[in-house]
């Protein structure tokens, strides 16, 4: 663990031990839950029984007089949001329609949807009493199954009304052009909805700590957003509102849009007048915070018998709720990502009887990649060519849908190193050829691409007395380490060791950040660090006077408490001195750092990856075992080896739960879910973790951003479920396009 | 919450809660009225009672906790898990599903680990417990500790001091001879992080390094 900056070694690149570790495992990192205030009461709520209809009756008398209730709100009784009458029908990311109003009338859109909220002085109590509460509904027939509904899908009011949005149907060449090749293929793939399910259940403390100024402690992806959305639900200026969330527990995406629950825990604030905690239960996880939509698609692919693709037509069906539109990209990769003349795709959307989804890991892209790298795989086989070799032979150097080059691409690279580390040269072209006593072994690979994307974000940097760097941006950490990238990144850029900078984030009072989400944050945030910590130094020069106004940036260090130059010799001049010269104020700057628009213009920008996958199959009991993955990354510089390494390790993981377990089941008698806690929908554990051996390719791509990151958490997950569900089609000839991939399907198939 | 099928009216299922309720109500009820002032009396006639029953509910409880020893009163149905994060404001043990299926409350009792979401407070009466705060000593982290860091066990940390208390014990009962071993052993503990790769490392260098843990 090296802690230190060497002299003339980087920071970037760098193995540094995470700069918030210890307080993560001393159990002093608090979460949203976990802050201690004076006169705070809990929330527990009640959610419908029923997944459409109308509350005919709510009793709430009993919990009402149940011992430590404060308060039993409905939409009886709730006080009125002023920003929900207004807001008819919002045109706002990240969905068109109409987010849960909570509380707001009678109206029952989907299974447990909260209904009440009962706050009481203990959560015993709370739990308690919330039991007592009895709801009579008139139900009305409710829509939940997939498949029965399919026929209804439609075109997203987005690509309705912007002939450019990205969701319209898309040709290149010709329409089915697929048709014209000798060898075709057509083949559905469905996965079910999935929960994002991190470990930190979906948490808020919301404080009003005035009538007009309210504080909340939130499990969120972005504290900016979530304070424009409750400052514009309340009528309050937006720095009436604080949101704080220094640690988030995971949140893999769903943490990316505001849920009814912290709504009813504002409400309840108001009305008990005391801060109130609404820690969601494990099964409210599944009805109330979002999941990865069930999605049906289908792909049609023609090819030459030598290996060259004629066309690929891929259409999808994605679920949503009925009150608003979710979309995502899960057709995108197919657009760009191999070299056939003729590509058609379609989006459509399903309104069903169940909550709103929303980005999970890898979002529409993991799904689609999912079909796609499924496809190539088959048709490899059909072709009987090896896939690593047919995805070479439509390996794409410039961008086919945008017909721009790439800012860059090394994913040959990447096959390269793949394939040697998980030995393909194992593989046989023949399924089912290897056995090891009572198991088949196979062996899979999975493209998995995403959008090198920047935002704009400001980030401070102050000089404090201690002759230490305070750095503060309004971005978050669910878990990917931003906080020691940012320290990493700032130490090359001011020249100061690693351990005198402090990096701050999580609370709506720092500068402006964008939400942690779609890979972006150290190319954003990243690049604004950088900027602020070069302004310091000119500001610290400037300070300096004279005797440092020649010098190049580049050249000053502020080792040893001092400003000097990295040659030894030349001017020095003290941090308190510096201070001086700055009136005895801290110095500091504000920066706000924005992509060059034509340069994003130019090239078109992605981050690459490829995994593979050893399986082993029972052939008695279906069971699969995935047991050796090997994951590479095209990402741009690599900040740091350790936690990025750690990043795709926890991506390749999650994509075993994506291929092998995890799936919501729906049962559409009552429209509720069976699966509903985590002895029923199952993530992956220790026993199912295989060793994950990463490798990146670590060369910049300076025209995402002055660092030359591309970003890596989706990455990370976007082409394992197929690398997996491939090598156990290698392993046992069995084509399975149903995730998960459980054993009873191994054995029917 | 109501889970029960098929979704009627909500609050089925209540009835037995309620008996039983209404029963340590009336016992506690007659204990009260024997010795009760007249307010209370009063109250118990205001239909009140239910907050007076209450009161009368909470049982004394002795704990040691990282060392610290604490006279309680608790009520029955608090779990170990909800009074060290709520009235203690132990936090570093997690709450992440309250049905012992995730291993994020995972604390020693008497040296044991346990899913302190699945025990009762009270059932503890007069016991050690050790959470993620008692581990370290002092200032100097447990070698448990510093593996997690050197290996970066973890990401974002919530399950972090479950998986920690797990590991702890899991070398301390012989159950850490192996990578295979040791993933068994610790199949309890989930993190959605997906650090495991990495925790085992941690556990391996732990065990291998002889230290005592
Ligand atoms: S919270 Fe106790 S096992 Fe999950
Ligand atoms: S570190 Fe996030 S759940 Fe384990």
């Amino acid at each position: 663990m090296k802690e230190q900056l060497l002299q003339d070694g980087k920071a970037v690149g760098d193995r540094l031990s995470r700069v918030d570790g210890r307080l993560k495992v001393t159990g002093a990192a608090k979460y949203s839950a976990e802050y201690e205030l004076p006169g705070l009461v809990h929330g527990v709520l009640v959610g419908s029984t029923v997944a459409k209809g109308r509350i005919t009756s709510i009793d709430t008398k009993a919990a009402e007089r149940a011992p430590g209730v404060l308060a039993v709100i409905t939409h009886l009784n709730s006080p009125k949001v002023p920003g929900f009458a207004a807001k008819s029908n919002p045109d706002e990311p990240p969905t068109i329609g109409q987010p849960l109003r909570v509380f707001y009338d009678e109206k029952i859109y989907f299974n447990d949807q909260p209904i009440a909220l009962v706050v009481a002085d203990t959560l015993e109590r709370a739990r308690y009493a919330a039991r007592l509460v009895k709801t009579q509904y008139a139900a009305e027939q409710h829509r939940t199954n997939f498949e029965a509904n399919k026929s209804r899908a439609f075109l997203p009011t987005q690509a309705k009304r912007n002939p450019k949005s990205a969701q319209n149907d898309y040709t290149r060449g010709q329409a089915d052009g697929y048709q014209n090749a000798p060898v075709k293929l057509e083949a559905e793939y469905v996965h079910e909805s999935e929960m994002h399910n991190p470990m930190e259940l979906q948490s808020i403390i919301a404080h009003w700590e005035a009538p007009d100024r309210l504080t909340v402690y939130d499990k969120v992806q972005a504290v900016k957003g979530t304070q424009r959305a409750f400052a514009k639900d309340w009528g309050l200026p937006e720095d009436h509102v604080k949101v704080i969330a220094t640690f988030v527990g995971g949140a893999f995406g769903n943490g990316l849009h505001n849920w009814p629950h912290e709504t009813a825990a504002i409400i309840g604030a108001k009305v008990t007048n005391r801060p109130v905690k609404v820690v969601l239960t494990r099964e409210q996880m599944f009805t109330m915070v979002g999941y990865r939509p069930k999605t049906w698609q289908r792909i049609q692919m023609g090819a030459t018998k030598d290996g060259k693709l004629v066309g690929i037509s891929h259409e999808s069906v994605g679920q949503t709720s009925t009150y608003e539109e979710f979309t995502e990209s899960t057709v995108q990769q197919t657009r760009m990502m191999y070299a056939a003349p003729n590509v058609s795709t379609r989006y459509r959307i399903l309104g069903l009887d169940i909550s709103t989804p929303i980005w999970m890991r890898g979002p529409g892209e993991a799904t689609g990649a999912f079909a796609l790298e499924s496809a190539i795989d088959e048709m490899a086989h059909l072709i009987g060519m090896d896939p690593l070799e047919f995805r070479l032979r439509n390996h794409t150097d410039t961008d086919p849908e945008k017909n721009k080059p790439w800012s860059t691409k090394y994913l040959k690279e990447c096959f390269q190193a793949g394939a040697d580390r998980i030995g393909w040269n194992k593989r046989q072209l023949k399924p089912g050829a290897l056995r090891e006593g009572d198991w088949l072994v196979g062996y899979g690979m999975g493209v998995g691409t995403f959008g090198a994307n920047r935002g704009s974000a400001k980030a401070r940097a102050a000089l404090l007395a201690d002759g230490s760097v305070v750095l503060q941006s309004a971005t978050t950490d669910i878990g990917p380490g931003t906080g020691t990238a940012m320290v990493q990144i700032a130490s090359d850029a001011l020249g100061l060791p690693t351990d005198k900078i402090r990096f701050e984030l999580g609370n709506s009072l720092f500068p402006q950040a964008p939400s942690q989400g779609g890979s972006s944050t150290v190319n954003t945030v990243g690049s604004a660090v950088n900027d602020a910590c070069l302004a310091l130094k000119k500001k610290l020069q400037e300070l300096g006077g004279t005797s440092f106004a020649n010098v190049q940036p580049e050249q000053l260090t502020l080792t040893g408490g001092q400003l000097g130059l990295k040659a030894n010799g030349g001017p020095r001049m003290s941090f308190a001195d510096l201070r001086k010269a700055n009136n005895g104020q801290d110095i500091e700057v504000t920066i706000e750092s924005k992509p060059d628009g034509s340069t994003r213009q130019n090239y078109s920008m992605y981050s690459f990856s490829v995994h593979f996958a050893e399986v082993k199959v029972h052939t008695m009991t279906g069971e699969v075992r995935v047991t050796k993955m090997v994951s590479c990354a095209d990402a741009g510089t690599i900040v740091n080896q350790k936690t990025a390494g750690s990043q795709m390790i926890g991506g390749a993981i999650g994509g075993i739960g994506m291929a092998l377990t995890e799936g919501a089941v729906m049962d559409d008698r009552f429209g509720r879910y069976v699966t509903k806690d985590l002895a029923d929908y199952h993530v992956p554990v220790h026993a199912d973790a295989p060793p994950v051996e990463v490798f990146f390719v670590n060369k910049p791509d300076t025209l995402v951003d002055p660092l030359g990151t591309k970003g890596i958490g989706e990455i990370a997950i976007i082409g394992v479920a197929p690398a997996i569900t491939n090598a156990i089609f290698n392993a046992t000839g069995k084509r399975i396009r149903e995730l998960p991939i459980t054993p009873d399907k191994v054995l029917l198939a | 919450m109501d889970n029960e099928m098929p979704p009627q009216p909500a609050a089925e299922g209540c009835g037995h809660n309620e008996t039983r309720r209404n029963f340590l109500k009336q016992s506690s009820l007659l204990t009260a009225l024997a010795l009760a002032p007249g307010p209370i009396l009063k109250a118990a006639e205001a239909e009140l009672d239910e907050t007076v029953a209450a009161a009368f509910e909470k049982v004394p409880l002795k704990l040691d906790v990282n060392g610290k020893k604490y006279k309680l009163s608790v009520e029955p149905r608090t779990t170990l898990l909800d009074l060290l994060r709520e009235q203690l404001h132990l936090t570093g043990t997690k709450k992440g599903c309250d049905y012992g299926q995730c291993g994020a409350c995972t604390v020693h009792v008497d040296g044991k680990r346990v899913n302190s979401c699945l025990t009762l407070a009270v059932m503890q009466d007069g016991k050690k417990v050790t959470t993620i705060e008692g581990l370290a000593d002092g200032d100097k982290l447990h070698p448990m500790q510093e593996a997690f860091l050197k290996h970066d066990g973890f990401q974002c940390g919530y399950c972090t001091p479950g998986q920690i208390m797990s590991a702890v014990a899991c070398i301390r009962e012989g159950h850490a001879d192996s990578e295979g071993e040791i993933k068994e052993y610790m199949s309890g503990n989930i993190c959605r992080c997906g650090a495991y790769p990495n925790i085992v490392a941690a556990i391996q260098e732990v065990k291998s390094g002889g230290q005592k843990v």
